[in-house]
C-alpha cells in the first residue's frame, strides 16, 4: 500500500513519532513517500530516508515555519493527489491530529487516531487504538480506500536500514484563505525534554507541598535525562506550567519510565500514564492507590528519598 | 451572537470500563453518564460569552439515542437556551460530524464550541471536521478564547507550550482548561430547564468509512514490588537490570 507520510519538524529536526510514523508506513509493504513543510536540513531528509522512506518531498518555503494547519493539510492533499497515494499516516500530536481530521473529512476517508500499533490485515485492515484515555483499546477496520492514521508515540519502531534519499522539491499552491488563521507567537519552552515524546518522566504532585520545593524533581529528571511532569491540582494551583499537567484532561505520556512522587494516583491521573512501560511511586501514604498501578513502590518522605536517589542514579553512571 | 456548543453523553471519569457480548459493547452497569469534560469547559466559556454580550443564545446539541436526555437538560441547567438532539447511535466520528455540520449549515452559528476530543473514543477530529465539512476555520486544542467584535484571539495548546493566534468568526473550535471555570447547575437552573425546548430531530444518512471488531482490556498488571526508603540503591539497581528501563 503506497502510503504518504506527514513529518512534523521542529526547529529544523524531524520529531521522533514521525519517524516513526515512516517506520510504521514502510511496514504497509509499498511505496513510502515522505511530505516536509518548511526549512529542513540535508540530515534530516537523511534520517527520514533511514527510517524507511523511499521519496521525501520537500517544500522549503518559510511560511511554511510555523505550524498553518490549514497550508498544511491543503499541502498534503495536493501531494497524496500528485503521488496517488491514498493512506496519509502522520503523528497524533496537536497539530498531526487536526489535520488528519481535516484531510480525512475532504477525501471521505477512513480514520483513526490514537493508533497503537500496526495494523492486522489478515482480514481487511484493522487497527488498533487506545480508547477510554487508556482504559481500553478497540480494534477498528478501516473500510474506505482512502485511509488516515495517526499513530501514538511507539506504534512502531524507527528502523535505520532504509535508503539514502535526497529531497525533490515539492510546491504546494496555497492561497490567503490557507493562512487565514494568524500565528501572532509561540510561547515554548525550549531545551527542555518535550513531555509527549520522553522516555523517562519525573512527574511531582500535591505532595512536594509548594513550587519551591521542585529542585529535587528537576534534579532526579536531569540525572535521568527526564522530562518533568505533574498532577493537575499542582498546575491548577500555578506551581508548574499547565502544558506539565498529566492524566485524563492533561498530557498522556507513555514513557519507558514513569516516575511518581507525592502524587495520590487518582484515576484521572493514572488515565494519563498507564501507557507507561514501568512506573515508580514514591509516597509517605503506604495506602497510596497508585502504589496499585505501580511496578516499584518507596514508601517515605519525599524531601528524604528523592537526594539519595538522586545519589543513587548518579554514582550508577 | 449565536453560539451552539456540541457535548458528548461519555462515563464518569472515574468508571470502570467492562466490555460485555463477545467485547463488543460497554458495560453500562453502574456507569454514570456526564457531559464530556471538555465539553464542559466549552459550554462554559459559551455561557460566559453570553452573560457578557446581551442578545446571545446558546444552543447545546447532541448525537445521541434518547437516554442522553438528561445529560442534554444538564447543559441547559448550566445555562444554554434551547437544545437539539439528533436522533442516531453516534457511530463514528464521522457520522457524528456529518450530523452536526448537516444541522448547523444553514443556521449561521458566529461560534461552534466543542470539547478538545470525547473522553470515550478520544478522537479529537470531530471538530476539525465540522470545520472543513461547512468550509469555516477550526481550531484545537483552544485554551483561551477572548472576542473583540469579528476577531477571535485565542491561545492553542502546543506540545510544551502554546500558540497565540487570530482569526475571524465564524469559528469551530475544540476547547479545554482553562478556557473558563467549570459551571455547577443552581436551582433556578434546574427548574428552568424543564422547560426549554429540547428538538429531536432525525439523522441524516451517511457512509462511514469504520466498523468496530472488538474492545480490549490492557493486560492485569503484576504486583508491585515494594522497596525500603533506605535501599534506593536497590531501586536503581532493579530498573536497570530487571526492567531494563534505564
Ligand atoms: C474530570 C476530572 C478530570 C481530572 N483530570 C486530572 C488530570 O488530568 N490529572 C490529574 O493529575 N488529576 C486530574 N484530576 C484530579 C484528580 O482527581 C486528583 O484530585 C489529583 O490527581 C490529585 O493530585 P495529587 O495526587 O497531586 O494530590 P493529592 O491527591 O492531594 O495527593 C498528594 C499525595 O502526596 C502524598 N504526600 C504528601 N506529602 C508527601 C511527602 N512528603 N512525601 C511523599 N508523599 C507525600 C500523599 O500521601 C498523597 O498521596 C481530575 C479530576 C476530575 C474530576
Ligand atoms: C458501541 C459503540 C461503538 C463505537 N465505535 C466507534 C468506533 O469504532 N469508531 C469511532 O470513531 N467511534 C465509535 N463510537 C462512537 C463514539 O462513542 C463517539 O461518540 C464518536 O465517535 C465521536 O467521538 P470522537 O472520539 O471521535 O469525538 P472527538 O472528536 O474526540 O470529540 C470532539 C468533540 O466533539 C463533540 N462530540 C463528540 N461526540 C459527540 C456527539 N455524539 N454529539 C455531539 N457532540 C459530540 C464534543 O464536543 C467532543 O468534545 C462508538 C460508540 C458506541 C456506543
Amino acid at each position: 500500500m503506497n502510503t504518504l507520510v506527514f513529518i512534523e519538524v521542529a526547529e529544523g529536526k524531524a520529531k521522533k513519532t514521525s519517524l516513526e510514523a515512516v517506520s510504521y508506513a514502510k511496514a504497509l509493504n509499498g511505496q513510502v513517500t515522505a511530505l516536509v513543510l518548511g526549512t529542513a536540513d540535508a540530515q534530516t531528509v537523511l534520517q527520514i530516508g533511514k527510517a524507511g522512506a523511499d521519496k521525501v518531498l520537500h517544500a522549503p518555503d518559510e511560511k511554511l515555519n510555523q505550524g498553518s494547519i490549514q497550508a498544511y493539510a491543503s499541502s498534503i492533499l495536493q501531494a497524496m493527489q500528485t503521488e496517488g497515494t491514498k493512506t496519509l499516516v502522520l503523528a497524533n500530536t496537536s497539530l498531526g491530529t487536526p489535520i488528519a481530521a481535516k484531510v480525512a473529512a475532504k477525501l471521505q476517508a477512513s480514520i483513526a487516531t490514537n493508533v497503537t500499533e500496526l495494523p492486522d490485515t489478515s482480514a481487511g485492515f484493522v487497527v488498533k487504538k487506545s480508547i477510554y484515555t487508556g482504559k481500553a483499546f478497540s480494534k477498528i477496520e478501516l473500510k474506505n480506500d482512502y485511509k488516515v492514521i495517526a499513530i501514538k508515540k511507539n506504534a512502531a519502531t524507527i528502523e535505520d536500514n532504509g535508503t539514502d534519499v535526497t529531497a525533490t522539491l515539492f510546491s504546494p499552491q496555497l492561497t490567503d484563505a490557507d493562512f487565514a488563521v494568524k500565528i501572532v507567537s509561540t510561547e515554548k519552552a525550549s531545551g527542555e525534554i518535550s513531555l509527549p515524546e520522553a522516555n523517562v518522566v519525573v512527574s511531582g504532585g500535591r505532595g512536594m507541598k509548594g513550587p519551591e520545593h521542585w529542585q529535587p524533581i528537576e534534579e532526579l529528571a536531569k540525572a535521568l535525562g527526564a522530562a518533568t511532569g505533574c498532577s493537575k491540582p499542582v498546575s491548577d494551583m500555578g506551581w508548574r506550567p499547565h502544558h506539565e499537567h498529566v492524566g485524563q484532561t492533561g498530557v498522556k505520556v507513555s514513557p519507558q519510565l514513569y516516575f511518581a512522587i507525592g502524587i495520590s494516583g487518582a484515576i484521572q491521573h493514572l488515565a494519563g500514564v498507564n501507557s507507561s512501560k514501568c512506573i515508580v511511586v514514591i509516597n509517605k501514604d503506604a495506602e497510596a492507590p497508585f502504589f496499585k498501578a505501580a511496578d516499584y513502590g518507596i514508601v517515605g518522605d519525599a524531601f528524604d528519598v528523592l537526594p539519595k536517589l538522586i545519589d543513587a542514579v548518579k554514582a550508577s553512571k | 451572537m449565536k453560539i451552539l456548543v456540541c457535548i458528548s453523553h461519555v462515563p464518569d471519569t472515574t468508571s470502570k470500563i467492562n466490555f460485555i457480548d463477545n467485547n463488543t459493547k460497554l458495560d453500562v452497569n453502574g456507569v454514570q453518564f456526564i457531559i464530556g469534560p471538555y465539553d464542559d469547559y466549552a459550554l462554559a466559556r459559551a455561557i460566559e460569552i453570553k452573560e457578557a454580550n446581551a442578545g446571545t443564545t446558546v444552543t447545546v446539541l447532541n448525537v445521541g439515542p434518547a437516554d442522553t436526555e438528561p445529560t442534554i437538560r444538564k447543559a441547559l441547567a448550566i445555562g444554554a437556551d434551547d437544545a437539539v438532539r439528533i436522533n442516531a447511535e453516534p457511530s463514528d466520528s464521522f457520522f457524528v460530524a456529518s450530523q452536526i455540520a448537516a444541522y448547523a449549515k444553514d443556521k449561521n452559528f458566529d461560534l461552534i464550541l466543542m470539547g478538545r476530543e470525547s473522553i470515550d473514543f478520544n478522537g479529537g477530529v470531530v471538530h476539525s471536521m465540522v470545520g472543513e465539512l461547512l468550509g469555516i476555520t477550526s481550531l484545537s486544542p483552544v485554551m483561551k478564547l477572548e472576542l473583540e467584535g469579528n476577531k477571535a484571539k485565542l491561545a492553542r495548546e502546543i506540545e510544551g507550550g502554546k500558540e497565540y493566534v487570530e482569526a475571524n468568526l465564524p469559528l469551530v473550535l475544540g476547547c479545554q482548561e482553562p478556557i473558563a471555570e467549570w459551571k455547577i447547575p443552581n436551582m433556578r437552573g434546574i427548574m428552568s430547564a424543564r422547560t426549554k425546548p429540547l428538538q429531536v430531530i432525525e439523522a441524516i444518512t451517511v457512509n462511514t468509512g469504520v466498523s468496530l471488531k472488538a474492545f480490549e482490556l490492557p493486560p492485569a498488571k503484576g504486583a508491585v514490588k515494594m522497596i525500603a526508603a533506605d535501599n534506593v540503591a536497590e531501586l536503581v539497581n532493579l530498573l536497570k537490570n530487571e526492567a531494563k528501563v534505564l
